[in-house]
């Protein structure tokens, strides 16, 4: 019990990225029609971000969980400004492709600067140690991690549905055209919302410095998963990457537990099933 | 095909017979030539059907581990192998690609990652692959049960003779009524619906041969380097290919080749450079994708066209 309740602990953290990472992707794809390759390459770059600031300017955890996220989402907006705008009207695989290799340049600069192996980021004090829930142990900072990240996943949620910006935003998506035409800015909408899709993946890639070491091969091996939890999810609904993301993570901590050798492959074997039983992803409608 | 075309062809036959002759390192020649079939199988999902798949590494492993693991451990004959490894990466080729084609755009490219991803776990902890270490010397077995294929000289005119063969059906397969329809889905899948054509069969079809030409390429690369390892199948591999057929031109029939071996040349002189590589292989997607996106042979042909 004491086993499967922590695998389901970790399977929440995992999730927690899961969900804030293919949260992301969903608000990028939904204004820009582009699939951000580069995803996984800027959440490195949050983590990095963090060890960087941390070691060469002694910037402390908690300026860095506000630091990083804005240092990469100046990036990723100059991107946007300098490249992405450029693709709009085009096919979208080219979208993919140029992230792609933006994300190749970026990892292996990291990996040309600080090898292939992880650098250990220690977390905020205030984190180290564990509650002691009776039933199980639960490392503070893993509680932490859940917390913050659903915190913004939800704020996210409010913004994009219950305010004005988030109209605004949602009707970009819908009709840019109209949008403009009353006056509303839509380009400089876009280069804030492609900032503001990567600066969610900086921050989770702050988030997880102190657990997983700053590693250049953090965001490839994390992005593929992502991109099934989005096929699974269908990127139509917030609320429903968020859930997709969480519940995988927590199927993938379970799995740990009865089958271990399969915990790295279950994601994708339930995307089979998805394609299979409805094809549209579970949140997802067809167009 | 017109007069010009086939002088061209012609004098690139030449080229590939002779250029082990005159110094070329025949080993290079041939892992150049399976890198040009894997980008010509794959350059007939994206450049003639509009399907960008971004997994086909899984597809070059599978025939590399099922050639080398048929010719090393279960004896079988040389032809025998490199049939069989293609076999079953078309037989992979078509359960993936059935799970693929349910979705559209972004999707297919996405769904095919996460498969060759799930693929790539499952190669790892395999019994017969051999896990990270692969499947280390492999023999090449002997042609038709007398000519001895150690003979790295003789070895690169079968290796060519198999490129030909992939390349010749690729481009009767483009040239076909069939190709013809796979360009009209490329243009506009819902009139191709509407014209009646089963527009699903079309894709799976093609990228079923695609899968099996690529496992092709994937068995005789590995018999030429006497290795079936890991590195076939993961993503960056998928990405490679990507990158050579767009840099060669996507959609021309040549481009993937020429793409192929700028792409391995660049990776062979580099290769002291470690992760720089990784840097170069990403500036060059996305110099092509901004400023270049009809590659080599496209630009080259846009210019011969524009001449008086």
């Amino acid at each position: 019990m004491q086993a499967i309740l922590s695998q389901v602990m970790i399977g929440l953290v995992n999730g927690s990225f899961y969900a804030i990472l293919s949260l992301g992707l969903a608000v990028i794809f939904g204004m820009l029609n582009i699939i951000n390759f580069s995803h996984g390459a800027l959440y490195t770059m949050g983590a990095f971000a963090a060890w960087m600031g941390l070691n060469y300017f002694g910037i402390n955890y908690w300026a860095a969980l506000i630091l990083a996220p804005l240092v990469v989402g100046l990036f990723g907006m100059l991107i946007e400004k300098t490249m992405l705008r450029w693709l709009y009207k085009l096919d979208h695989l080219y979208g993919l492709l140029l992230t792609f290799g933006l994300a190749l340049i970026i990892e292996g600069l990291f990996r040309n600067f600080y090898g292939a192996s992880g650098l250990p980021y220690a977390g905020p004090e205030v984190f180290s140690g564990a509650f002691n829930l009776g039933f199980m142990i639960l490392p503070k900072y893993r509680a932490w991690v859940i917390f913050a990240s659903l915190s913004v996943c939800f704020a996210t949620w409010f913004v994009i549905e219950r305010t004005r910006l988030g109209a605004y935003l949602r009707a970009g998506t819908e009709n840019p055209q109209l949008t403009q035409a009353f006056g509303i800015n839509v380009p400089r909408m876009v280069t804030l919302t492609y900032g503001f899709g990567v600066a969610l993946a900086g921050f989770a890639g702050v988030l997880a410095a102190p657990i997983y070491q700053v590693s250049p091969l953090m965001g490839s091996n994390i992005i593929i998963v992502v991109f099934a939890v989005v096929v699974i999810g269908g990127m139509g609904s917030i609320l429903g990457s968020i859930l997709t993301g969480l519940g995988l993570g927590v199927i993938e901590g379970l799995t740990k537990v009865v089958w271990p050798e399969a915990s790295a492959i279950v994601v994708f074997l339930i995307m089979a099933i998805v394609l299979v039983t409805r094809p549209a992803g579970l949140f997802g409608r067809e167009n | 095909m017109k007069a010009n075309t086939k002088i061209l062809y012609l004098v690139l036959l030449i080229l590939a017979i002779v250029a082990p002759l005159v110094g070329a390192y025949p080993v290079f020649l041939m892992k150049a030539l399976c890198f040009a079939l894997f980008a010509c199988a794959f350059n007939l999902l994206i450049g003639f059907t509009g399907l960008l798949s971004f997994g086909h590494a899984a597809f070059l492993g599978t025939g590399g581990y099922v050639a080398g693991y048929a010719i090393k451990s279960m004896g079988l004959p040389f032809e025998l192998s490199i049939v069989v490894g293609a076999l079953a990466a078309a037989a992979i080729g078509y359960l993936v690609g059935s799970l693929a084609i349910r979705r559209q755009g972004i999707y297919f490219s996405m769904i095919t990652l996460a498969l060759s991803q799930l693929i790539y776990f499952i190669y790892l902890q395999a019994p017969f692959t051999g896990g990270e270490d692969g499947i280390q010397g492999i023999p090449r077995g002997k042609l038709l049960g007398m000519i001895d294929l150690e003979n790295d000289l003789i070895f690169y005119y079968v290796v060519l003779g198999i490129f030909l063969f992939g390349f010749w059906l690729v481009y009767r397969a483009i040239h076909s009524p069939f190709g013809q329809i796979l360009k009209s889905i490329r243009e506009n899948e819902p009139r191709a619906i509407s014209l009646g054509y089963d527009v699903d069969k079309y894709k799976l079809l093609a990228f079923v041969i695609s899968a099996g030409l690529a496992g092709l390429a994937g068995s005789t690369k590995t018999l030429s380097l006497h290795l079936a390892s890991l590195t076939d199948v993961t993503w960056q591999a998928s990405g490679e290919v990507v990158l050579m057929t767009l840099l060669g031109g996507l959609g021309t029939i040549l481009g993937p080749v020429v793409g192929a071996l700028v792409v391995v040349t660049l990776q062979n002189y580099l290769a002291s450079y470690g992760s720089w590589v990784t840097v170069i292989m990403g500036a060059i997607f996305v110099v092509c994708v901004l400023a270049f996106r009809r590659g080599i042979v496209g630009e080259l042909r846009a210019v011969f066209s524009r001449a008086p």
